[in-house]
């Protein structure tokens, strides 16, 4: 599978179906043997080339920040809550798709010409959002997106500018790409990679993939915040699209394994492999659960520099996520 | 005990870069304990057998990270952004001498800012010229932290940055050294990453899976102009916690601590803290759940520059914490 295959797909957390089917299929036709775990995980285990080698855990969540439906208005629009962190001032008149059915929706709020001056004023939150699925009444509404149905952003896969893509969903789509080239690879090591669901919403697949796994070192491929813009100060943006794949050596979820985030850098410098070192703490990822399984794994983020990540266009450059597999891919060759 | 204390003190170790402090425990310990290892995350672990086989596991842990900075960014200047590791105060920060692993100094100073400033407004002097030179200096990622100090204060008083928690690992230090042959078995944790979280013992308990955990920690103080609360003065001896925002002690194991501390002629307080946390939290919710409790070392001005504890209060902790496990 592409990148736009795997954007195209709908899993919003709690609802990866959609990808877990994909992804078992993609896995089996390349001769492995996938399986889901209770937590909806897909876990695939490839030996490595070492007998005595060692068994490292690659982590990549299925699942993408979306919406479920609380409720329905009198005339048959959706009340809505995010799946994961989405700031309400990005989704307004977005596209969106509702249920399996993929019935259209659109994120509806009040017309300007409706606005007091201070409503102008006043950033709106999901009491003030619906979407709108052209129901003719509660009732239609209530049949088609019934209460706790999911809600996927509708965006295209766009290529775009000097070597750019925007899609929804790139979070963490890069990383399951990232892997799936990894496992045509061979290493020393044996790869256990888990495909992971509900990691938007607290990490909570990748916490029961840690533990079914027990890996020895364990690799979180991820996309992470990029704010490279214009009227940002260089200190405060975190990283800079086109520079290579992050490492971080801290985030809110984990501090890195020093000596794992030292050979990383290293392999990037002795390779010329394009990286840089995430220059903040905020977010946090599969890296903490990983870290803290059982008794203990030395954990290490490789991520892709990603603007307006959760909202429903988010932009990477091509160049980074190929710069994730090199530098993933030259760090297994030595473990 | 000061000597012990003031070993323990000096190795630089903010979350996540323990290692020098590890060194030294593990020198101090060797001699009195069966074995000694360090996990994945760094926790460095040390086991003394019990002499009874049908014995308890009784886990101690004391954590050895205390909070700091992590450099973020470099300004134009030569100057270096950074984020906290750990409850970092910014008010407690302005112009604070902090110190490097690698043994380059820094000041922290505030920019001016309107209303409160915040730990972005904070930037480190590290003394270069310019950009290029800081990054010869400083890599990122590095970490500093109040630099090291250690002083008297009046007759039974000490302060200095790491007080919290290097005053329990010197604590835990001491009773392995001194506690003699024991009934039940001791696991010594000398945890990683508590500030960020108490992740050190989350992994640690796993692996050792204790019967009894018992986290060695700094806890507040309510005896300063316009402070009452908590109510721990220093000076009155160990305070044995009932409840923080991470654990709730188990009851009989926490009576049966201040009983002993009673018994043997110690001051012991009783703790209720309305914030904070210890390893007690991680210890308690591993695998099938253990009895915890905390036993605290009063420390006035914690997460500042000059943590303030009593020697009196690490003693009574000694002797009520042997008086408990000869029980």
């Amino acid at each position: 599978m592409d990148l736009k295959q795997l954007t195209d797909i709908h899993a919003v957390s709690g609802h990866e179906q959609a990808l877990r089917r994909a992804l078992l299929a993609e896995l089996k036709d390349m001769g492995l043997s996938p399986r889901i775990d209770r937590a909806g995980n897909v876990i695939v285990e490839k030996q490595g080339t070492d007998p005595n080698g060692k068994r490292v855990m690659l982590s990549a969540h299925m699942d993408e920040v979306g919406f479920i439906v609380t409720s329905c208005t009198s005339e048959g629009f959706l009340r809505i809550a995010p799946c994961g962190g989405i700031d309400p001032r990005v989704v307004i008149s977005k596209r969106v798709l509702v249920g399996d059915e993929l019935i259209p929706g659109v994120i509806g709020a009040m017309a300007i010409h409706l606005q007091s001056a201070a409503d102008r004023k006043r950033v709106l939150d999901y009491s003030d959002i619906y979407v709108d699925i052209g129901a003719k009444d509660k009732e239609e509404a209530e049949s088609k997106a019934p209460k706790g149905t999911y809600i996927a952003f509708d965006t295209d896969y766009v290529l775009f500018g000097d070597g750019f893509v925007s899609a929804k969903a790139l979070d963490d789509r890069v990383g399951i790409y990232t892997i799936l080239r990894l496992l045509k690879e061979d290493f020393p090591c044996t790869i256990a990679a888990a495909f992971t669901s509900q990691e938007e919403v607290g990490c909570r697949g990748g916490q029961a993939a840690a533990f079914g796994i027990a890996p020895d070192i364990g690799i979180a491929l991820e996309g992470t915040t990029c704010n490279d813009l214009g009227d940002v100060p260089a200190t405060a943006q975190v990283c800079n699209a086109g520079q290579g794949v992050c490492v971080s050596f801290m985030d809110r979820a984990s501090i890195a394994n020093r000596d794992l985030f030292r050979k990383t850098v290293e392999i990037g410098d002795a390779q010329q492999i394009p990286y840089q070192i995430k220059r903040g703490v905020a977010g946090g990822n599969e890296g903490g659960v990983m870290q803290r399984t059982r008794a203990a794994v030395p954990t290490v983020v490789l991520s892709v520099p990603c603007r307006y990540i959760h909202s429903p266009s988010s932009v990477c450059k091509l160049s980074d996520i190929d710069s994730q597999f090199l530098l993933a891919k030259a760090l297994l060759k030595t473990l | 005990m000061f000597d012990i204390l003031e070993k323990v003190l000096k190795p630089f170790g903010p979350s996540g870069m323990e290692t020098a402090v590890a060194n030294t425990v593990r020198k101090e310990i060797e001699p009195f304990v069966d074995t000694i290892e360090t996990d994945a995350m760094g926790n460095l672990i040390a086991t003394k057998a019990g002499t009874d086989p049908n014995g308890k596991k009784i886990m101690f842990s004391a954590h050895m990270d205390h909070i700091g900075f992590v450099v973020t960014g470099y300004e134009k200047g030569g100057f270096l952004r950074v984020a906290p590791v750990g409850g970092v105060s910014v008010d407690m920060s302005r112009t604070r001498h902090v110190s490097f692993e690698n043994g380059s100094h820094g000041v922290v100073v505030c920019q001016p800012v309107k209303g409160a400033a915040q730990m972005t407004d904070l930037f480190i002097d590290i003394g270069a010229q310019d950009e290029d030179e800081a990054r010869t200096m400083v890599r990122l990622g590095d970490m500093a932290v109040y630099a090291n100090d250690c002083f008297r204060l009046g007759q039974n008083r000490v302060a200095s940055p790491a007080m919290d928690d290097r005053c329990a690992v010197a604590l835990l230090v001491k009773l392995l050294q001194t506690v003699g042959e024991t009934k039940d078995t001791i696991v010594a944790l000398f945890s990683v990453q508590e500030e960020v979280g108490c992740r050190g013992a989350k992994v640690a308990s796993f692996a050792k899976e204790p019967d009894i955990g018992i986290a060695l920690d700094v806890t507040a103080w309510g005896d300063t102009p316009e402070v009452t609360q908590p109510a721990i003065k220093l000076g009155e001896g160990v305070a044995v916690k009932v409840m923080d925002k991470l654990s709730i002690s188990h009851p009989a194991l926490r009576e049966a601590l201040i009983e002993a501390g009673e018994q043997a002629g110690v001051k012991v307080q009783r703790e209720v803290l309305a914030f904070g946390g210890t390893d007690a939290g991680s210890m308690q919710t591993s695998r099938g759940g253990i009895p915890v409790c905390t036993v605290s070392i009063p420390c006035r001005y914690v997460h500042s520059a000059c943590e303030v504890i009593d020697m009196r209060d690490m003693d009574a902790a000694l002797t009520m914490l042997k008086a408990w496990l000869n029980k």
